[in-house]
């Protein structure tokens, strides 16, 4: 390993003085799954909202592949690297399933004025984004429209937008948010093929997934980091148990 | 088997996206023959007024249909390409300079680009403004910019005011001489074909698929590395630009502008020939001047309060084609952005 990815130092956060973040420090190694698991409101999805960029912290610094990019706006965040799938699925519904990751792969290659090819019949774009929906098991529906694919689908899609990303770090906000038994389990094997090749942080409240998946675990509790480590030793630890797991039962 | 379907739907998508768009402008292209057989010039009045609104409705709809973006403010735009046109043809005439440097000229090919760099700078400037908001606020600040620029042309008392400015000189393209109805025309409906096959074009390419996607979910494209305001901004001032070209054949066609013509009240008049032709397609909007250009043309003659029948048109085809007239010649389905009407 060769030190962290991403590096979060003493980050605030506060919404009309309820504190979403309090003083947050985590780091996500190179390679490495990192699972952020933790009640409902503890602030996860702020968490990464504010790394994806959407949200400004009110303190502390955030640096991602040794610059600081606390802030860089959202967009210039994603071309450095970072990709973000969301809790709520966020496609583009009129889109084709092809369509929604060509753009991925588009906004990788940056030459958005251009006025006159047809971008849906530029193999530049359709080839890896098709590379990206094969990945993660789509490549049967790329000429479906998104808003006629199923939740689970539309989860993939999700995923594979991000893919064509080429991303350093994928941010995974509740990837199986929604789905079945199986379409999760579907999912979880999906995201253990891609741990080899990407930094993931990855939130999520399936915690057989978690187990599977993670590498390390941080617990977050009221907005602050109360555990971090690997996988055994959180299942074990005593304050997770009360603060977390002991209410799952 | 699902790849046959899948190619028929291309063909299909093919026929109304391609075909239909030529059938009717070969159609429109009749109508100076049809004026002359039944011997009515009025005729040939009507549909050059349909292709002008069409170019400027087209033009609209580019930012409206695909960029989900209610601009008031194009009837506007179109007048600062209407008013270049003539403000360069009155200083032609009488051969005096515009602001004391730049003399005027009669010939389109030196004053509708002109016009279009000018509507398509306008559009850039209070886009840069009018794009950092969305919604409501986005249409209540494009109506704010099309009163402004009214009112600076009722001001302009040089250049007629509140009467309007009627061009006295000749027009003419290359030496084409377009005051010949005729003549003038068929020079409309090449330009209206010109602009149709060029945002048909645009909004494919890779800024068009940006620009649609602005409109479903901007905060996605957003995450996707893309900072859709330059992109709006720009997909504003094109269209803005082909306005501005309506506006200079508006002029041109007319021989006279006035700041009547830069009523909002015809950007909404604009608008709805969008939705009524359908905002799915870019030549959906043509449909929808033709017939807009006949109803106010023919319900007068049956009620003086025609405006009345007309919205019970407008709302029937609002509420039972949901994709406008497109829907009744068979585009059913047509997608613009097409976020928008889900």
């Amino acid at each position: 390993m060769s030190g962290p990815i991403l590096s979060i130092r003493g980050l605030e956060k506060r919404f009309a003085g309820i504190v979403a973040t309090n003083n947050l420090s985590l780091d996500v190694q190179a390679g490495e799954t990192h699972a952020l698991i933790g009640p409902n409101g503890a602030g996860k999805t702020t968490l990464i909202a504010q790394l994806q960029g959407e949200l400004t912290p009110d303190g502390g610094a955030i640096s991602f592949d040794g610059a600081d990019i606390t802030r860089e706006p959202a967009w210039r965040r994603a071309r450095l690297g970072i990709a973000r799938s969301f809790q709520i699925t966020s496609v583009f519904p009129a889109f084709t399933a092809l369509q929604n990751v060509a753009l991925a792969a588009q906004a990788r290659e940056r030459h958005g004025f251009r006025f006159f090819k047809n971008a849906s019949a530029d193999s530049a774009l359709t080839r890896p984004a098709m590379e990206a929906l094969t990945t993660i098991g789509l490549d049967s529906r790329a000429d479906i429209v998104a808003e006629d694919l199923s939740h689970g689908e539309r989860r993939q899609l999700e995923l594979a937008m991000a893919l064509a990303m080429k991303p350093k770090l994928l941010l995974l906000d509740e990837p199986m948010a929604g789905m079945g038994r199986q379409d999760g389990q579907r999912m979880t094997k999906i995201l253990a093929g891609l741990k080899q090749n990407y930094a993931i942080l990855l939130v999520e409240h399936d915690m057989d997934a978690v187990f599977a998946l993670a590498d390390r675990v941080s617990v977050l509790v009221a907005g602050a980091v109360i555990a971090t480590g690997d996988p055994a030793a959180i299942r074990s630890d005593s304050a997770v148990k009360a603060a977390y797991l002991g209410h799952k039962g | 088997m699902a790849e046959t379907k899948a190619t028929l739907a291309k063909a299909d998508g093919a026929a109304t996206r391609v075909f239909a768009p030529i059938v009717l402008l070969a159609l429109l292209a009749l109508a100076p023959t049809l004026s002359n057989a039944v011997d009515n010039p009025f005729l040939i009045r009507l549909f050059t007024r349909a292709v002008i609104f069409a170019m400027a409705a087209v033009a609209l709809n580019v930012v409206l249909g695909y960029g989900g973006l209610v601009s008031l403010m194009h009837a506007g735009l179109a007048g600062i390409g209407a008013y270049a046109v003539a403000i360069l043809a009155f200083h032609d005439y009488d051969g005096s300079k515009f602001v004391g440097i730049f003399p005027g000229t009669g010939n389109l090919a030196i004053s509708i680009p002109l016009a279009m760099i000018l509507a398509g700078l306008g559009a850039a400037i209070t886009g840069v403004v009018s794009l950092r908001t969305s919604g409501a606020y986005f249409i209540m600040i494009t109506l704010a910019f099309n009163q402004m620029l009214y009112y600076f042309f009722v001001a302009l008392q040089k250049y007629g005011g509140d009467d309007g400015l009627q061009i006295l000189g000749s027009l003419d393209f290359f030496g084409l001489d377009v005051s010949k109805r005729a003549t003038f025309y068929y020079f409309a409906l090449a330009a209206l074909t010109v602009e149709t096959a060029f945002f048909a074009l645009l909004v494919e390419s890779r800024f068009g698929i940006i620009l649609r996607a602005c409109a479903q979910n901007e905060r996605r494209v957003v995450a996707l590395g893309v900072p859709p305001l330059r992109y709006k901004v720009a997909a504003f001032a094109i269209s803005g630009a082909a306005a501005g070209l309506a506006g200079a054949m508006w002029a041109t066609g007319q021989q006279f502008v006035s700041p009547s013509d830069l009523s909002w009240v015809r950007s909404g008049d604009y608008i709805v020939m969008a939705v009524l032709g359908g905002m799915g397609l870019v030549w959906g909007p043509v449909l929808g001047a033709i017939v807009y250009v006949l109803l106010e043309a023919f319900l007068p003659a049956w009620t003086q309060f025609w405006q009345a029948p007309f919205g019970v048109v407008v709302i029937l085809i609002v509420v039972f084609l949901r994709g406008g007239l497109l829907d009744l010649v068979g585009a059913k389905g047509a997608r613009g952005n097409g976020g928008g009407r889900g």
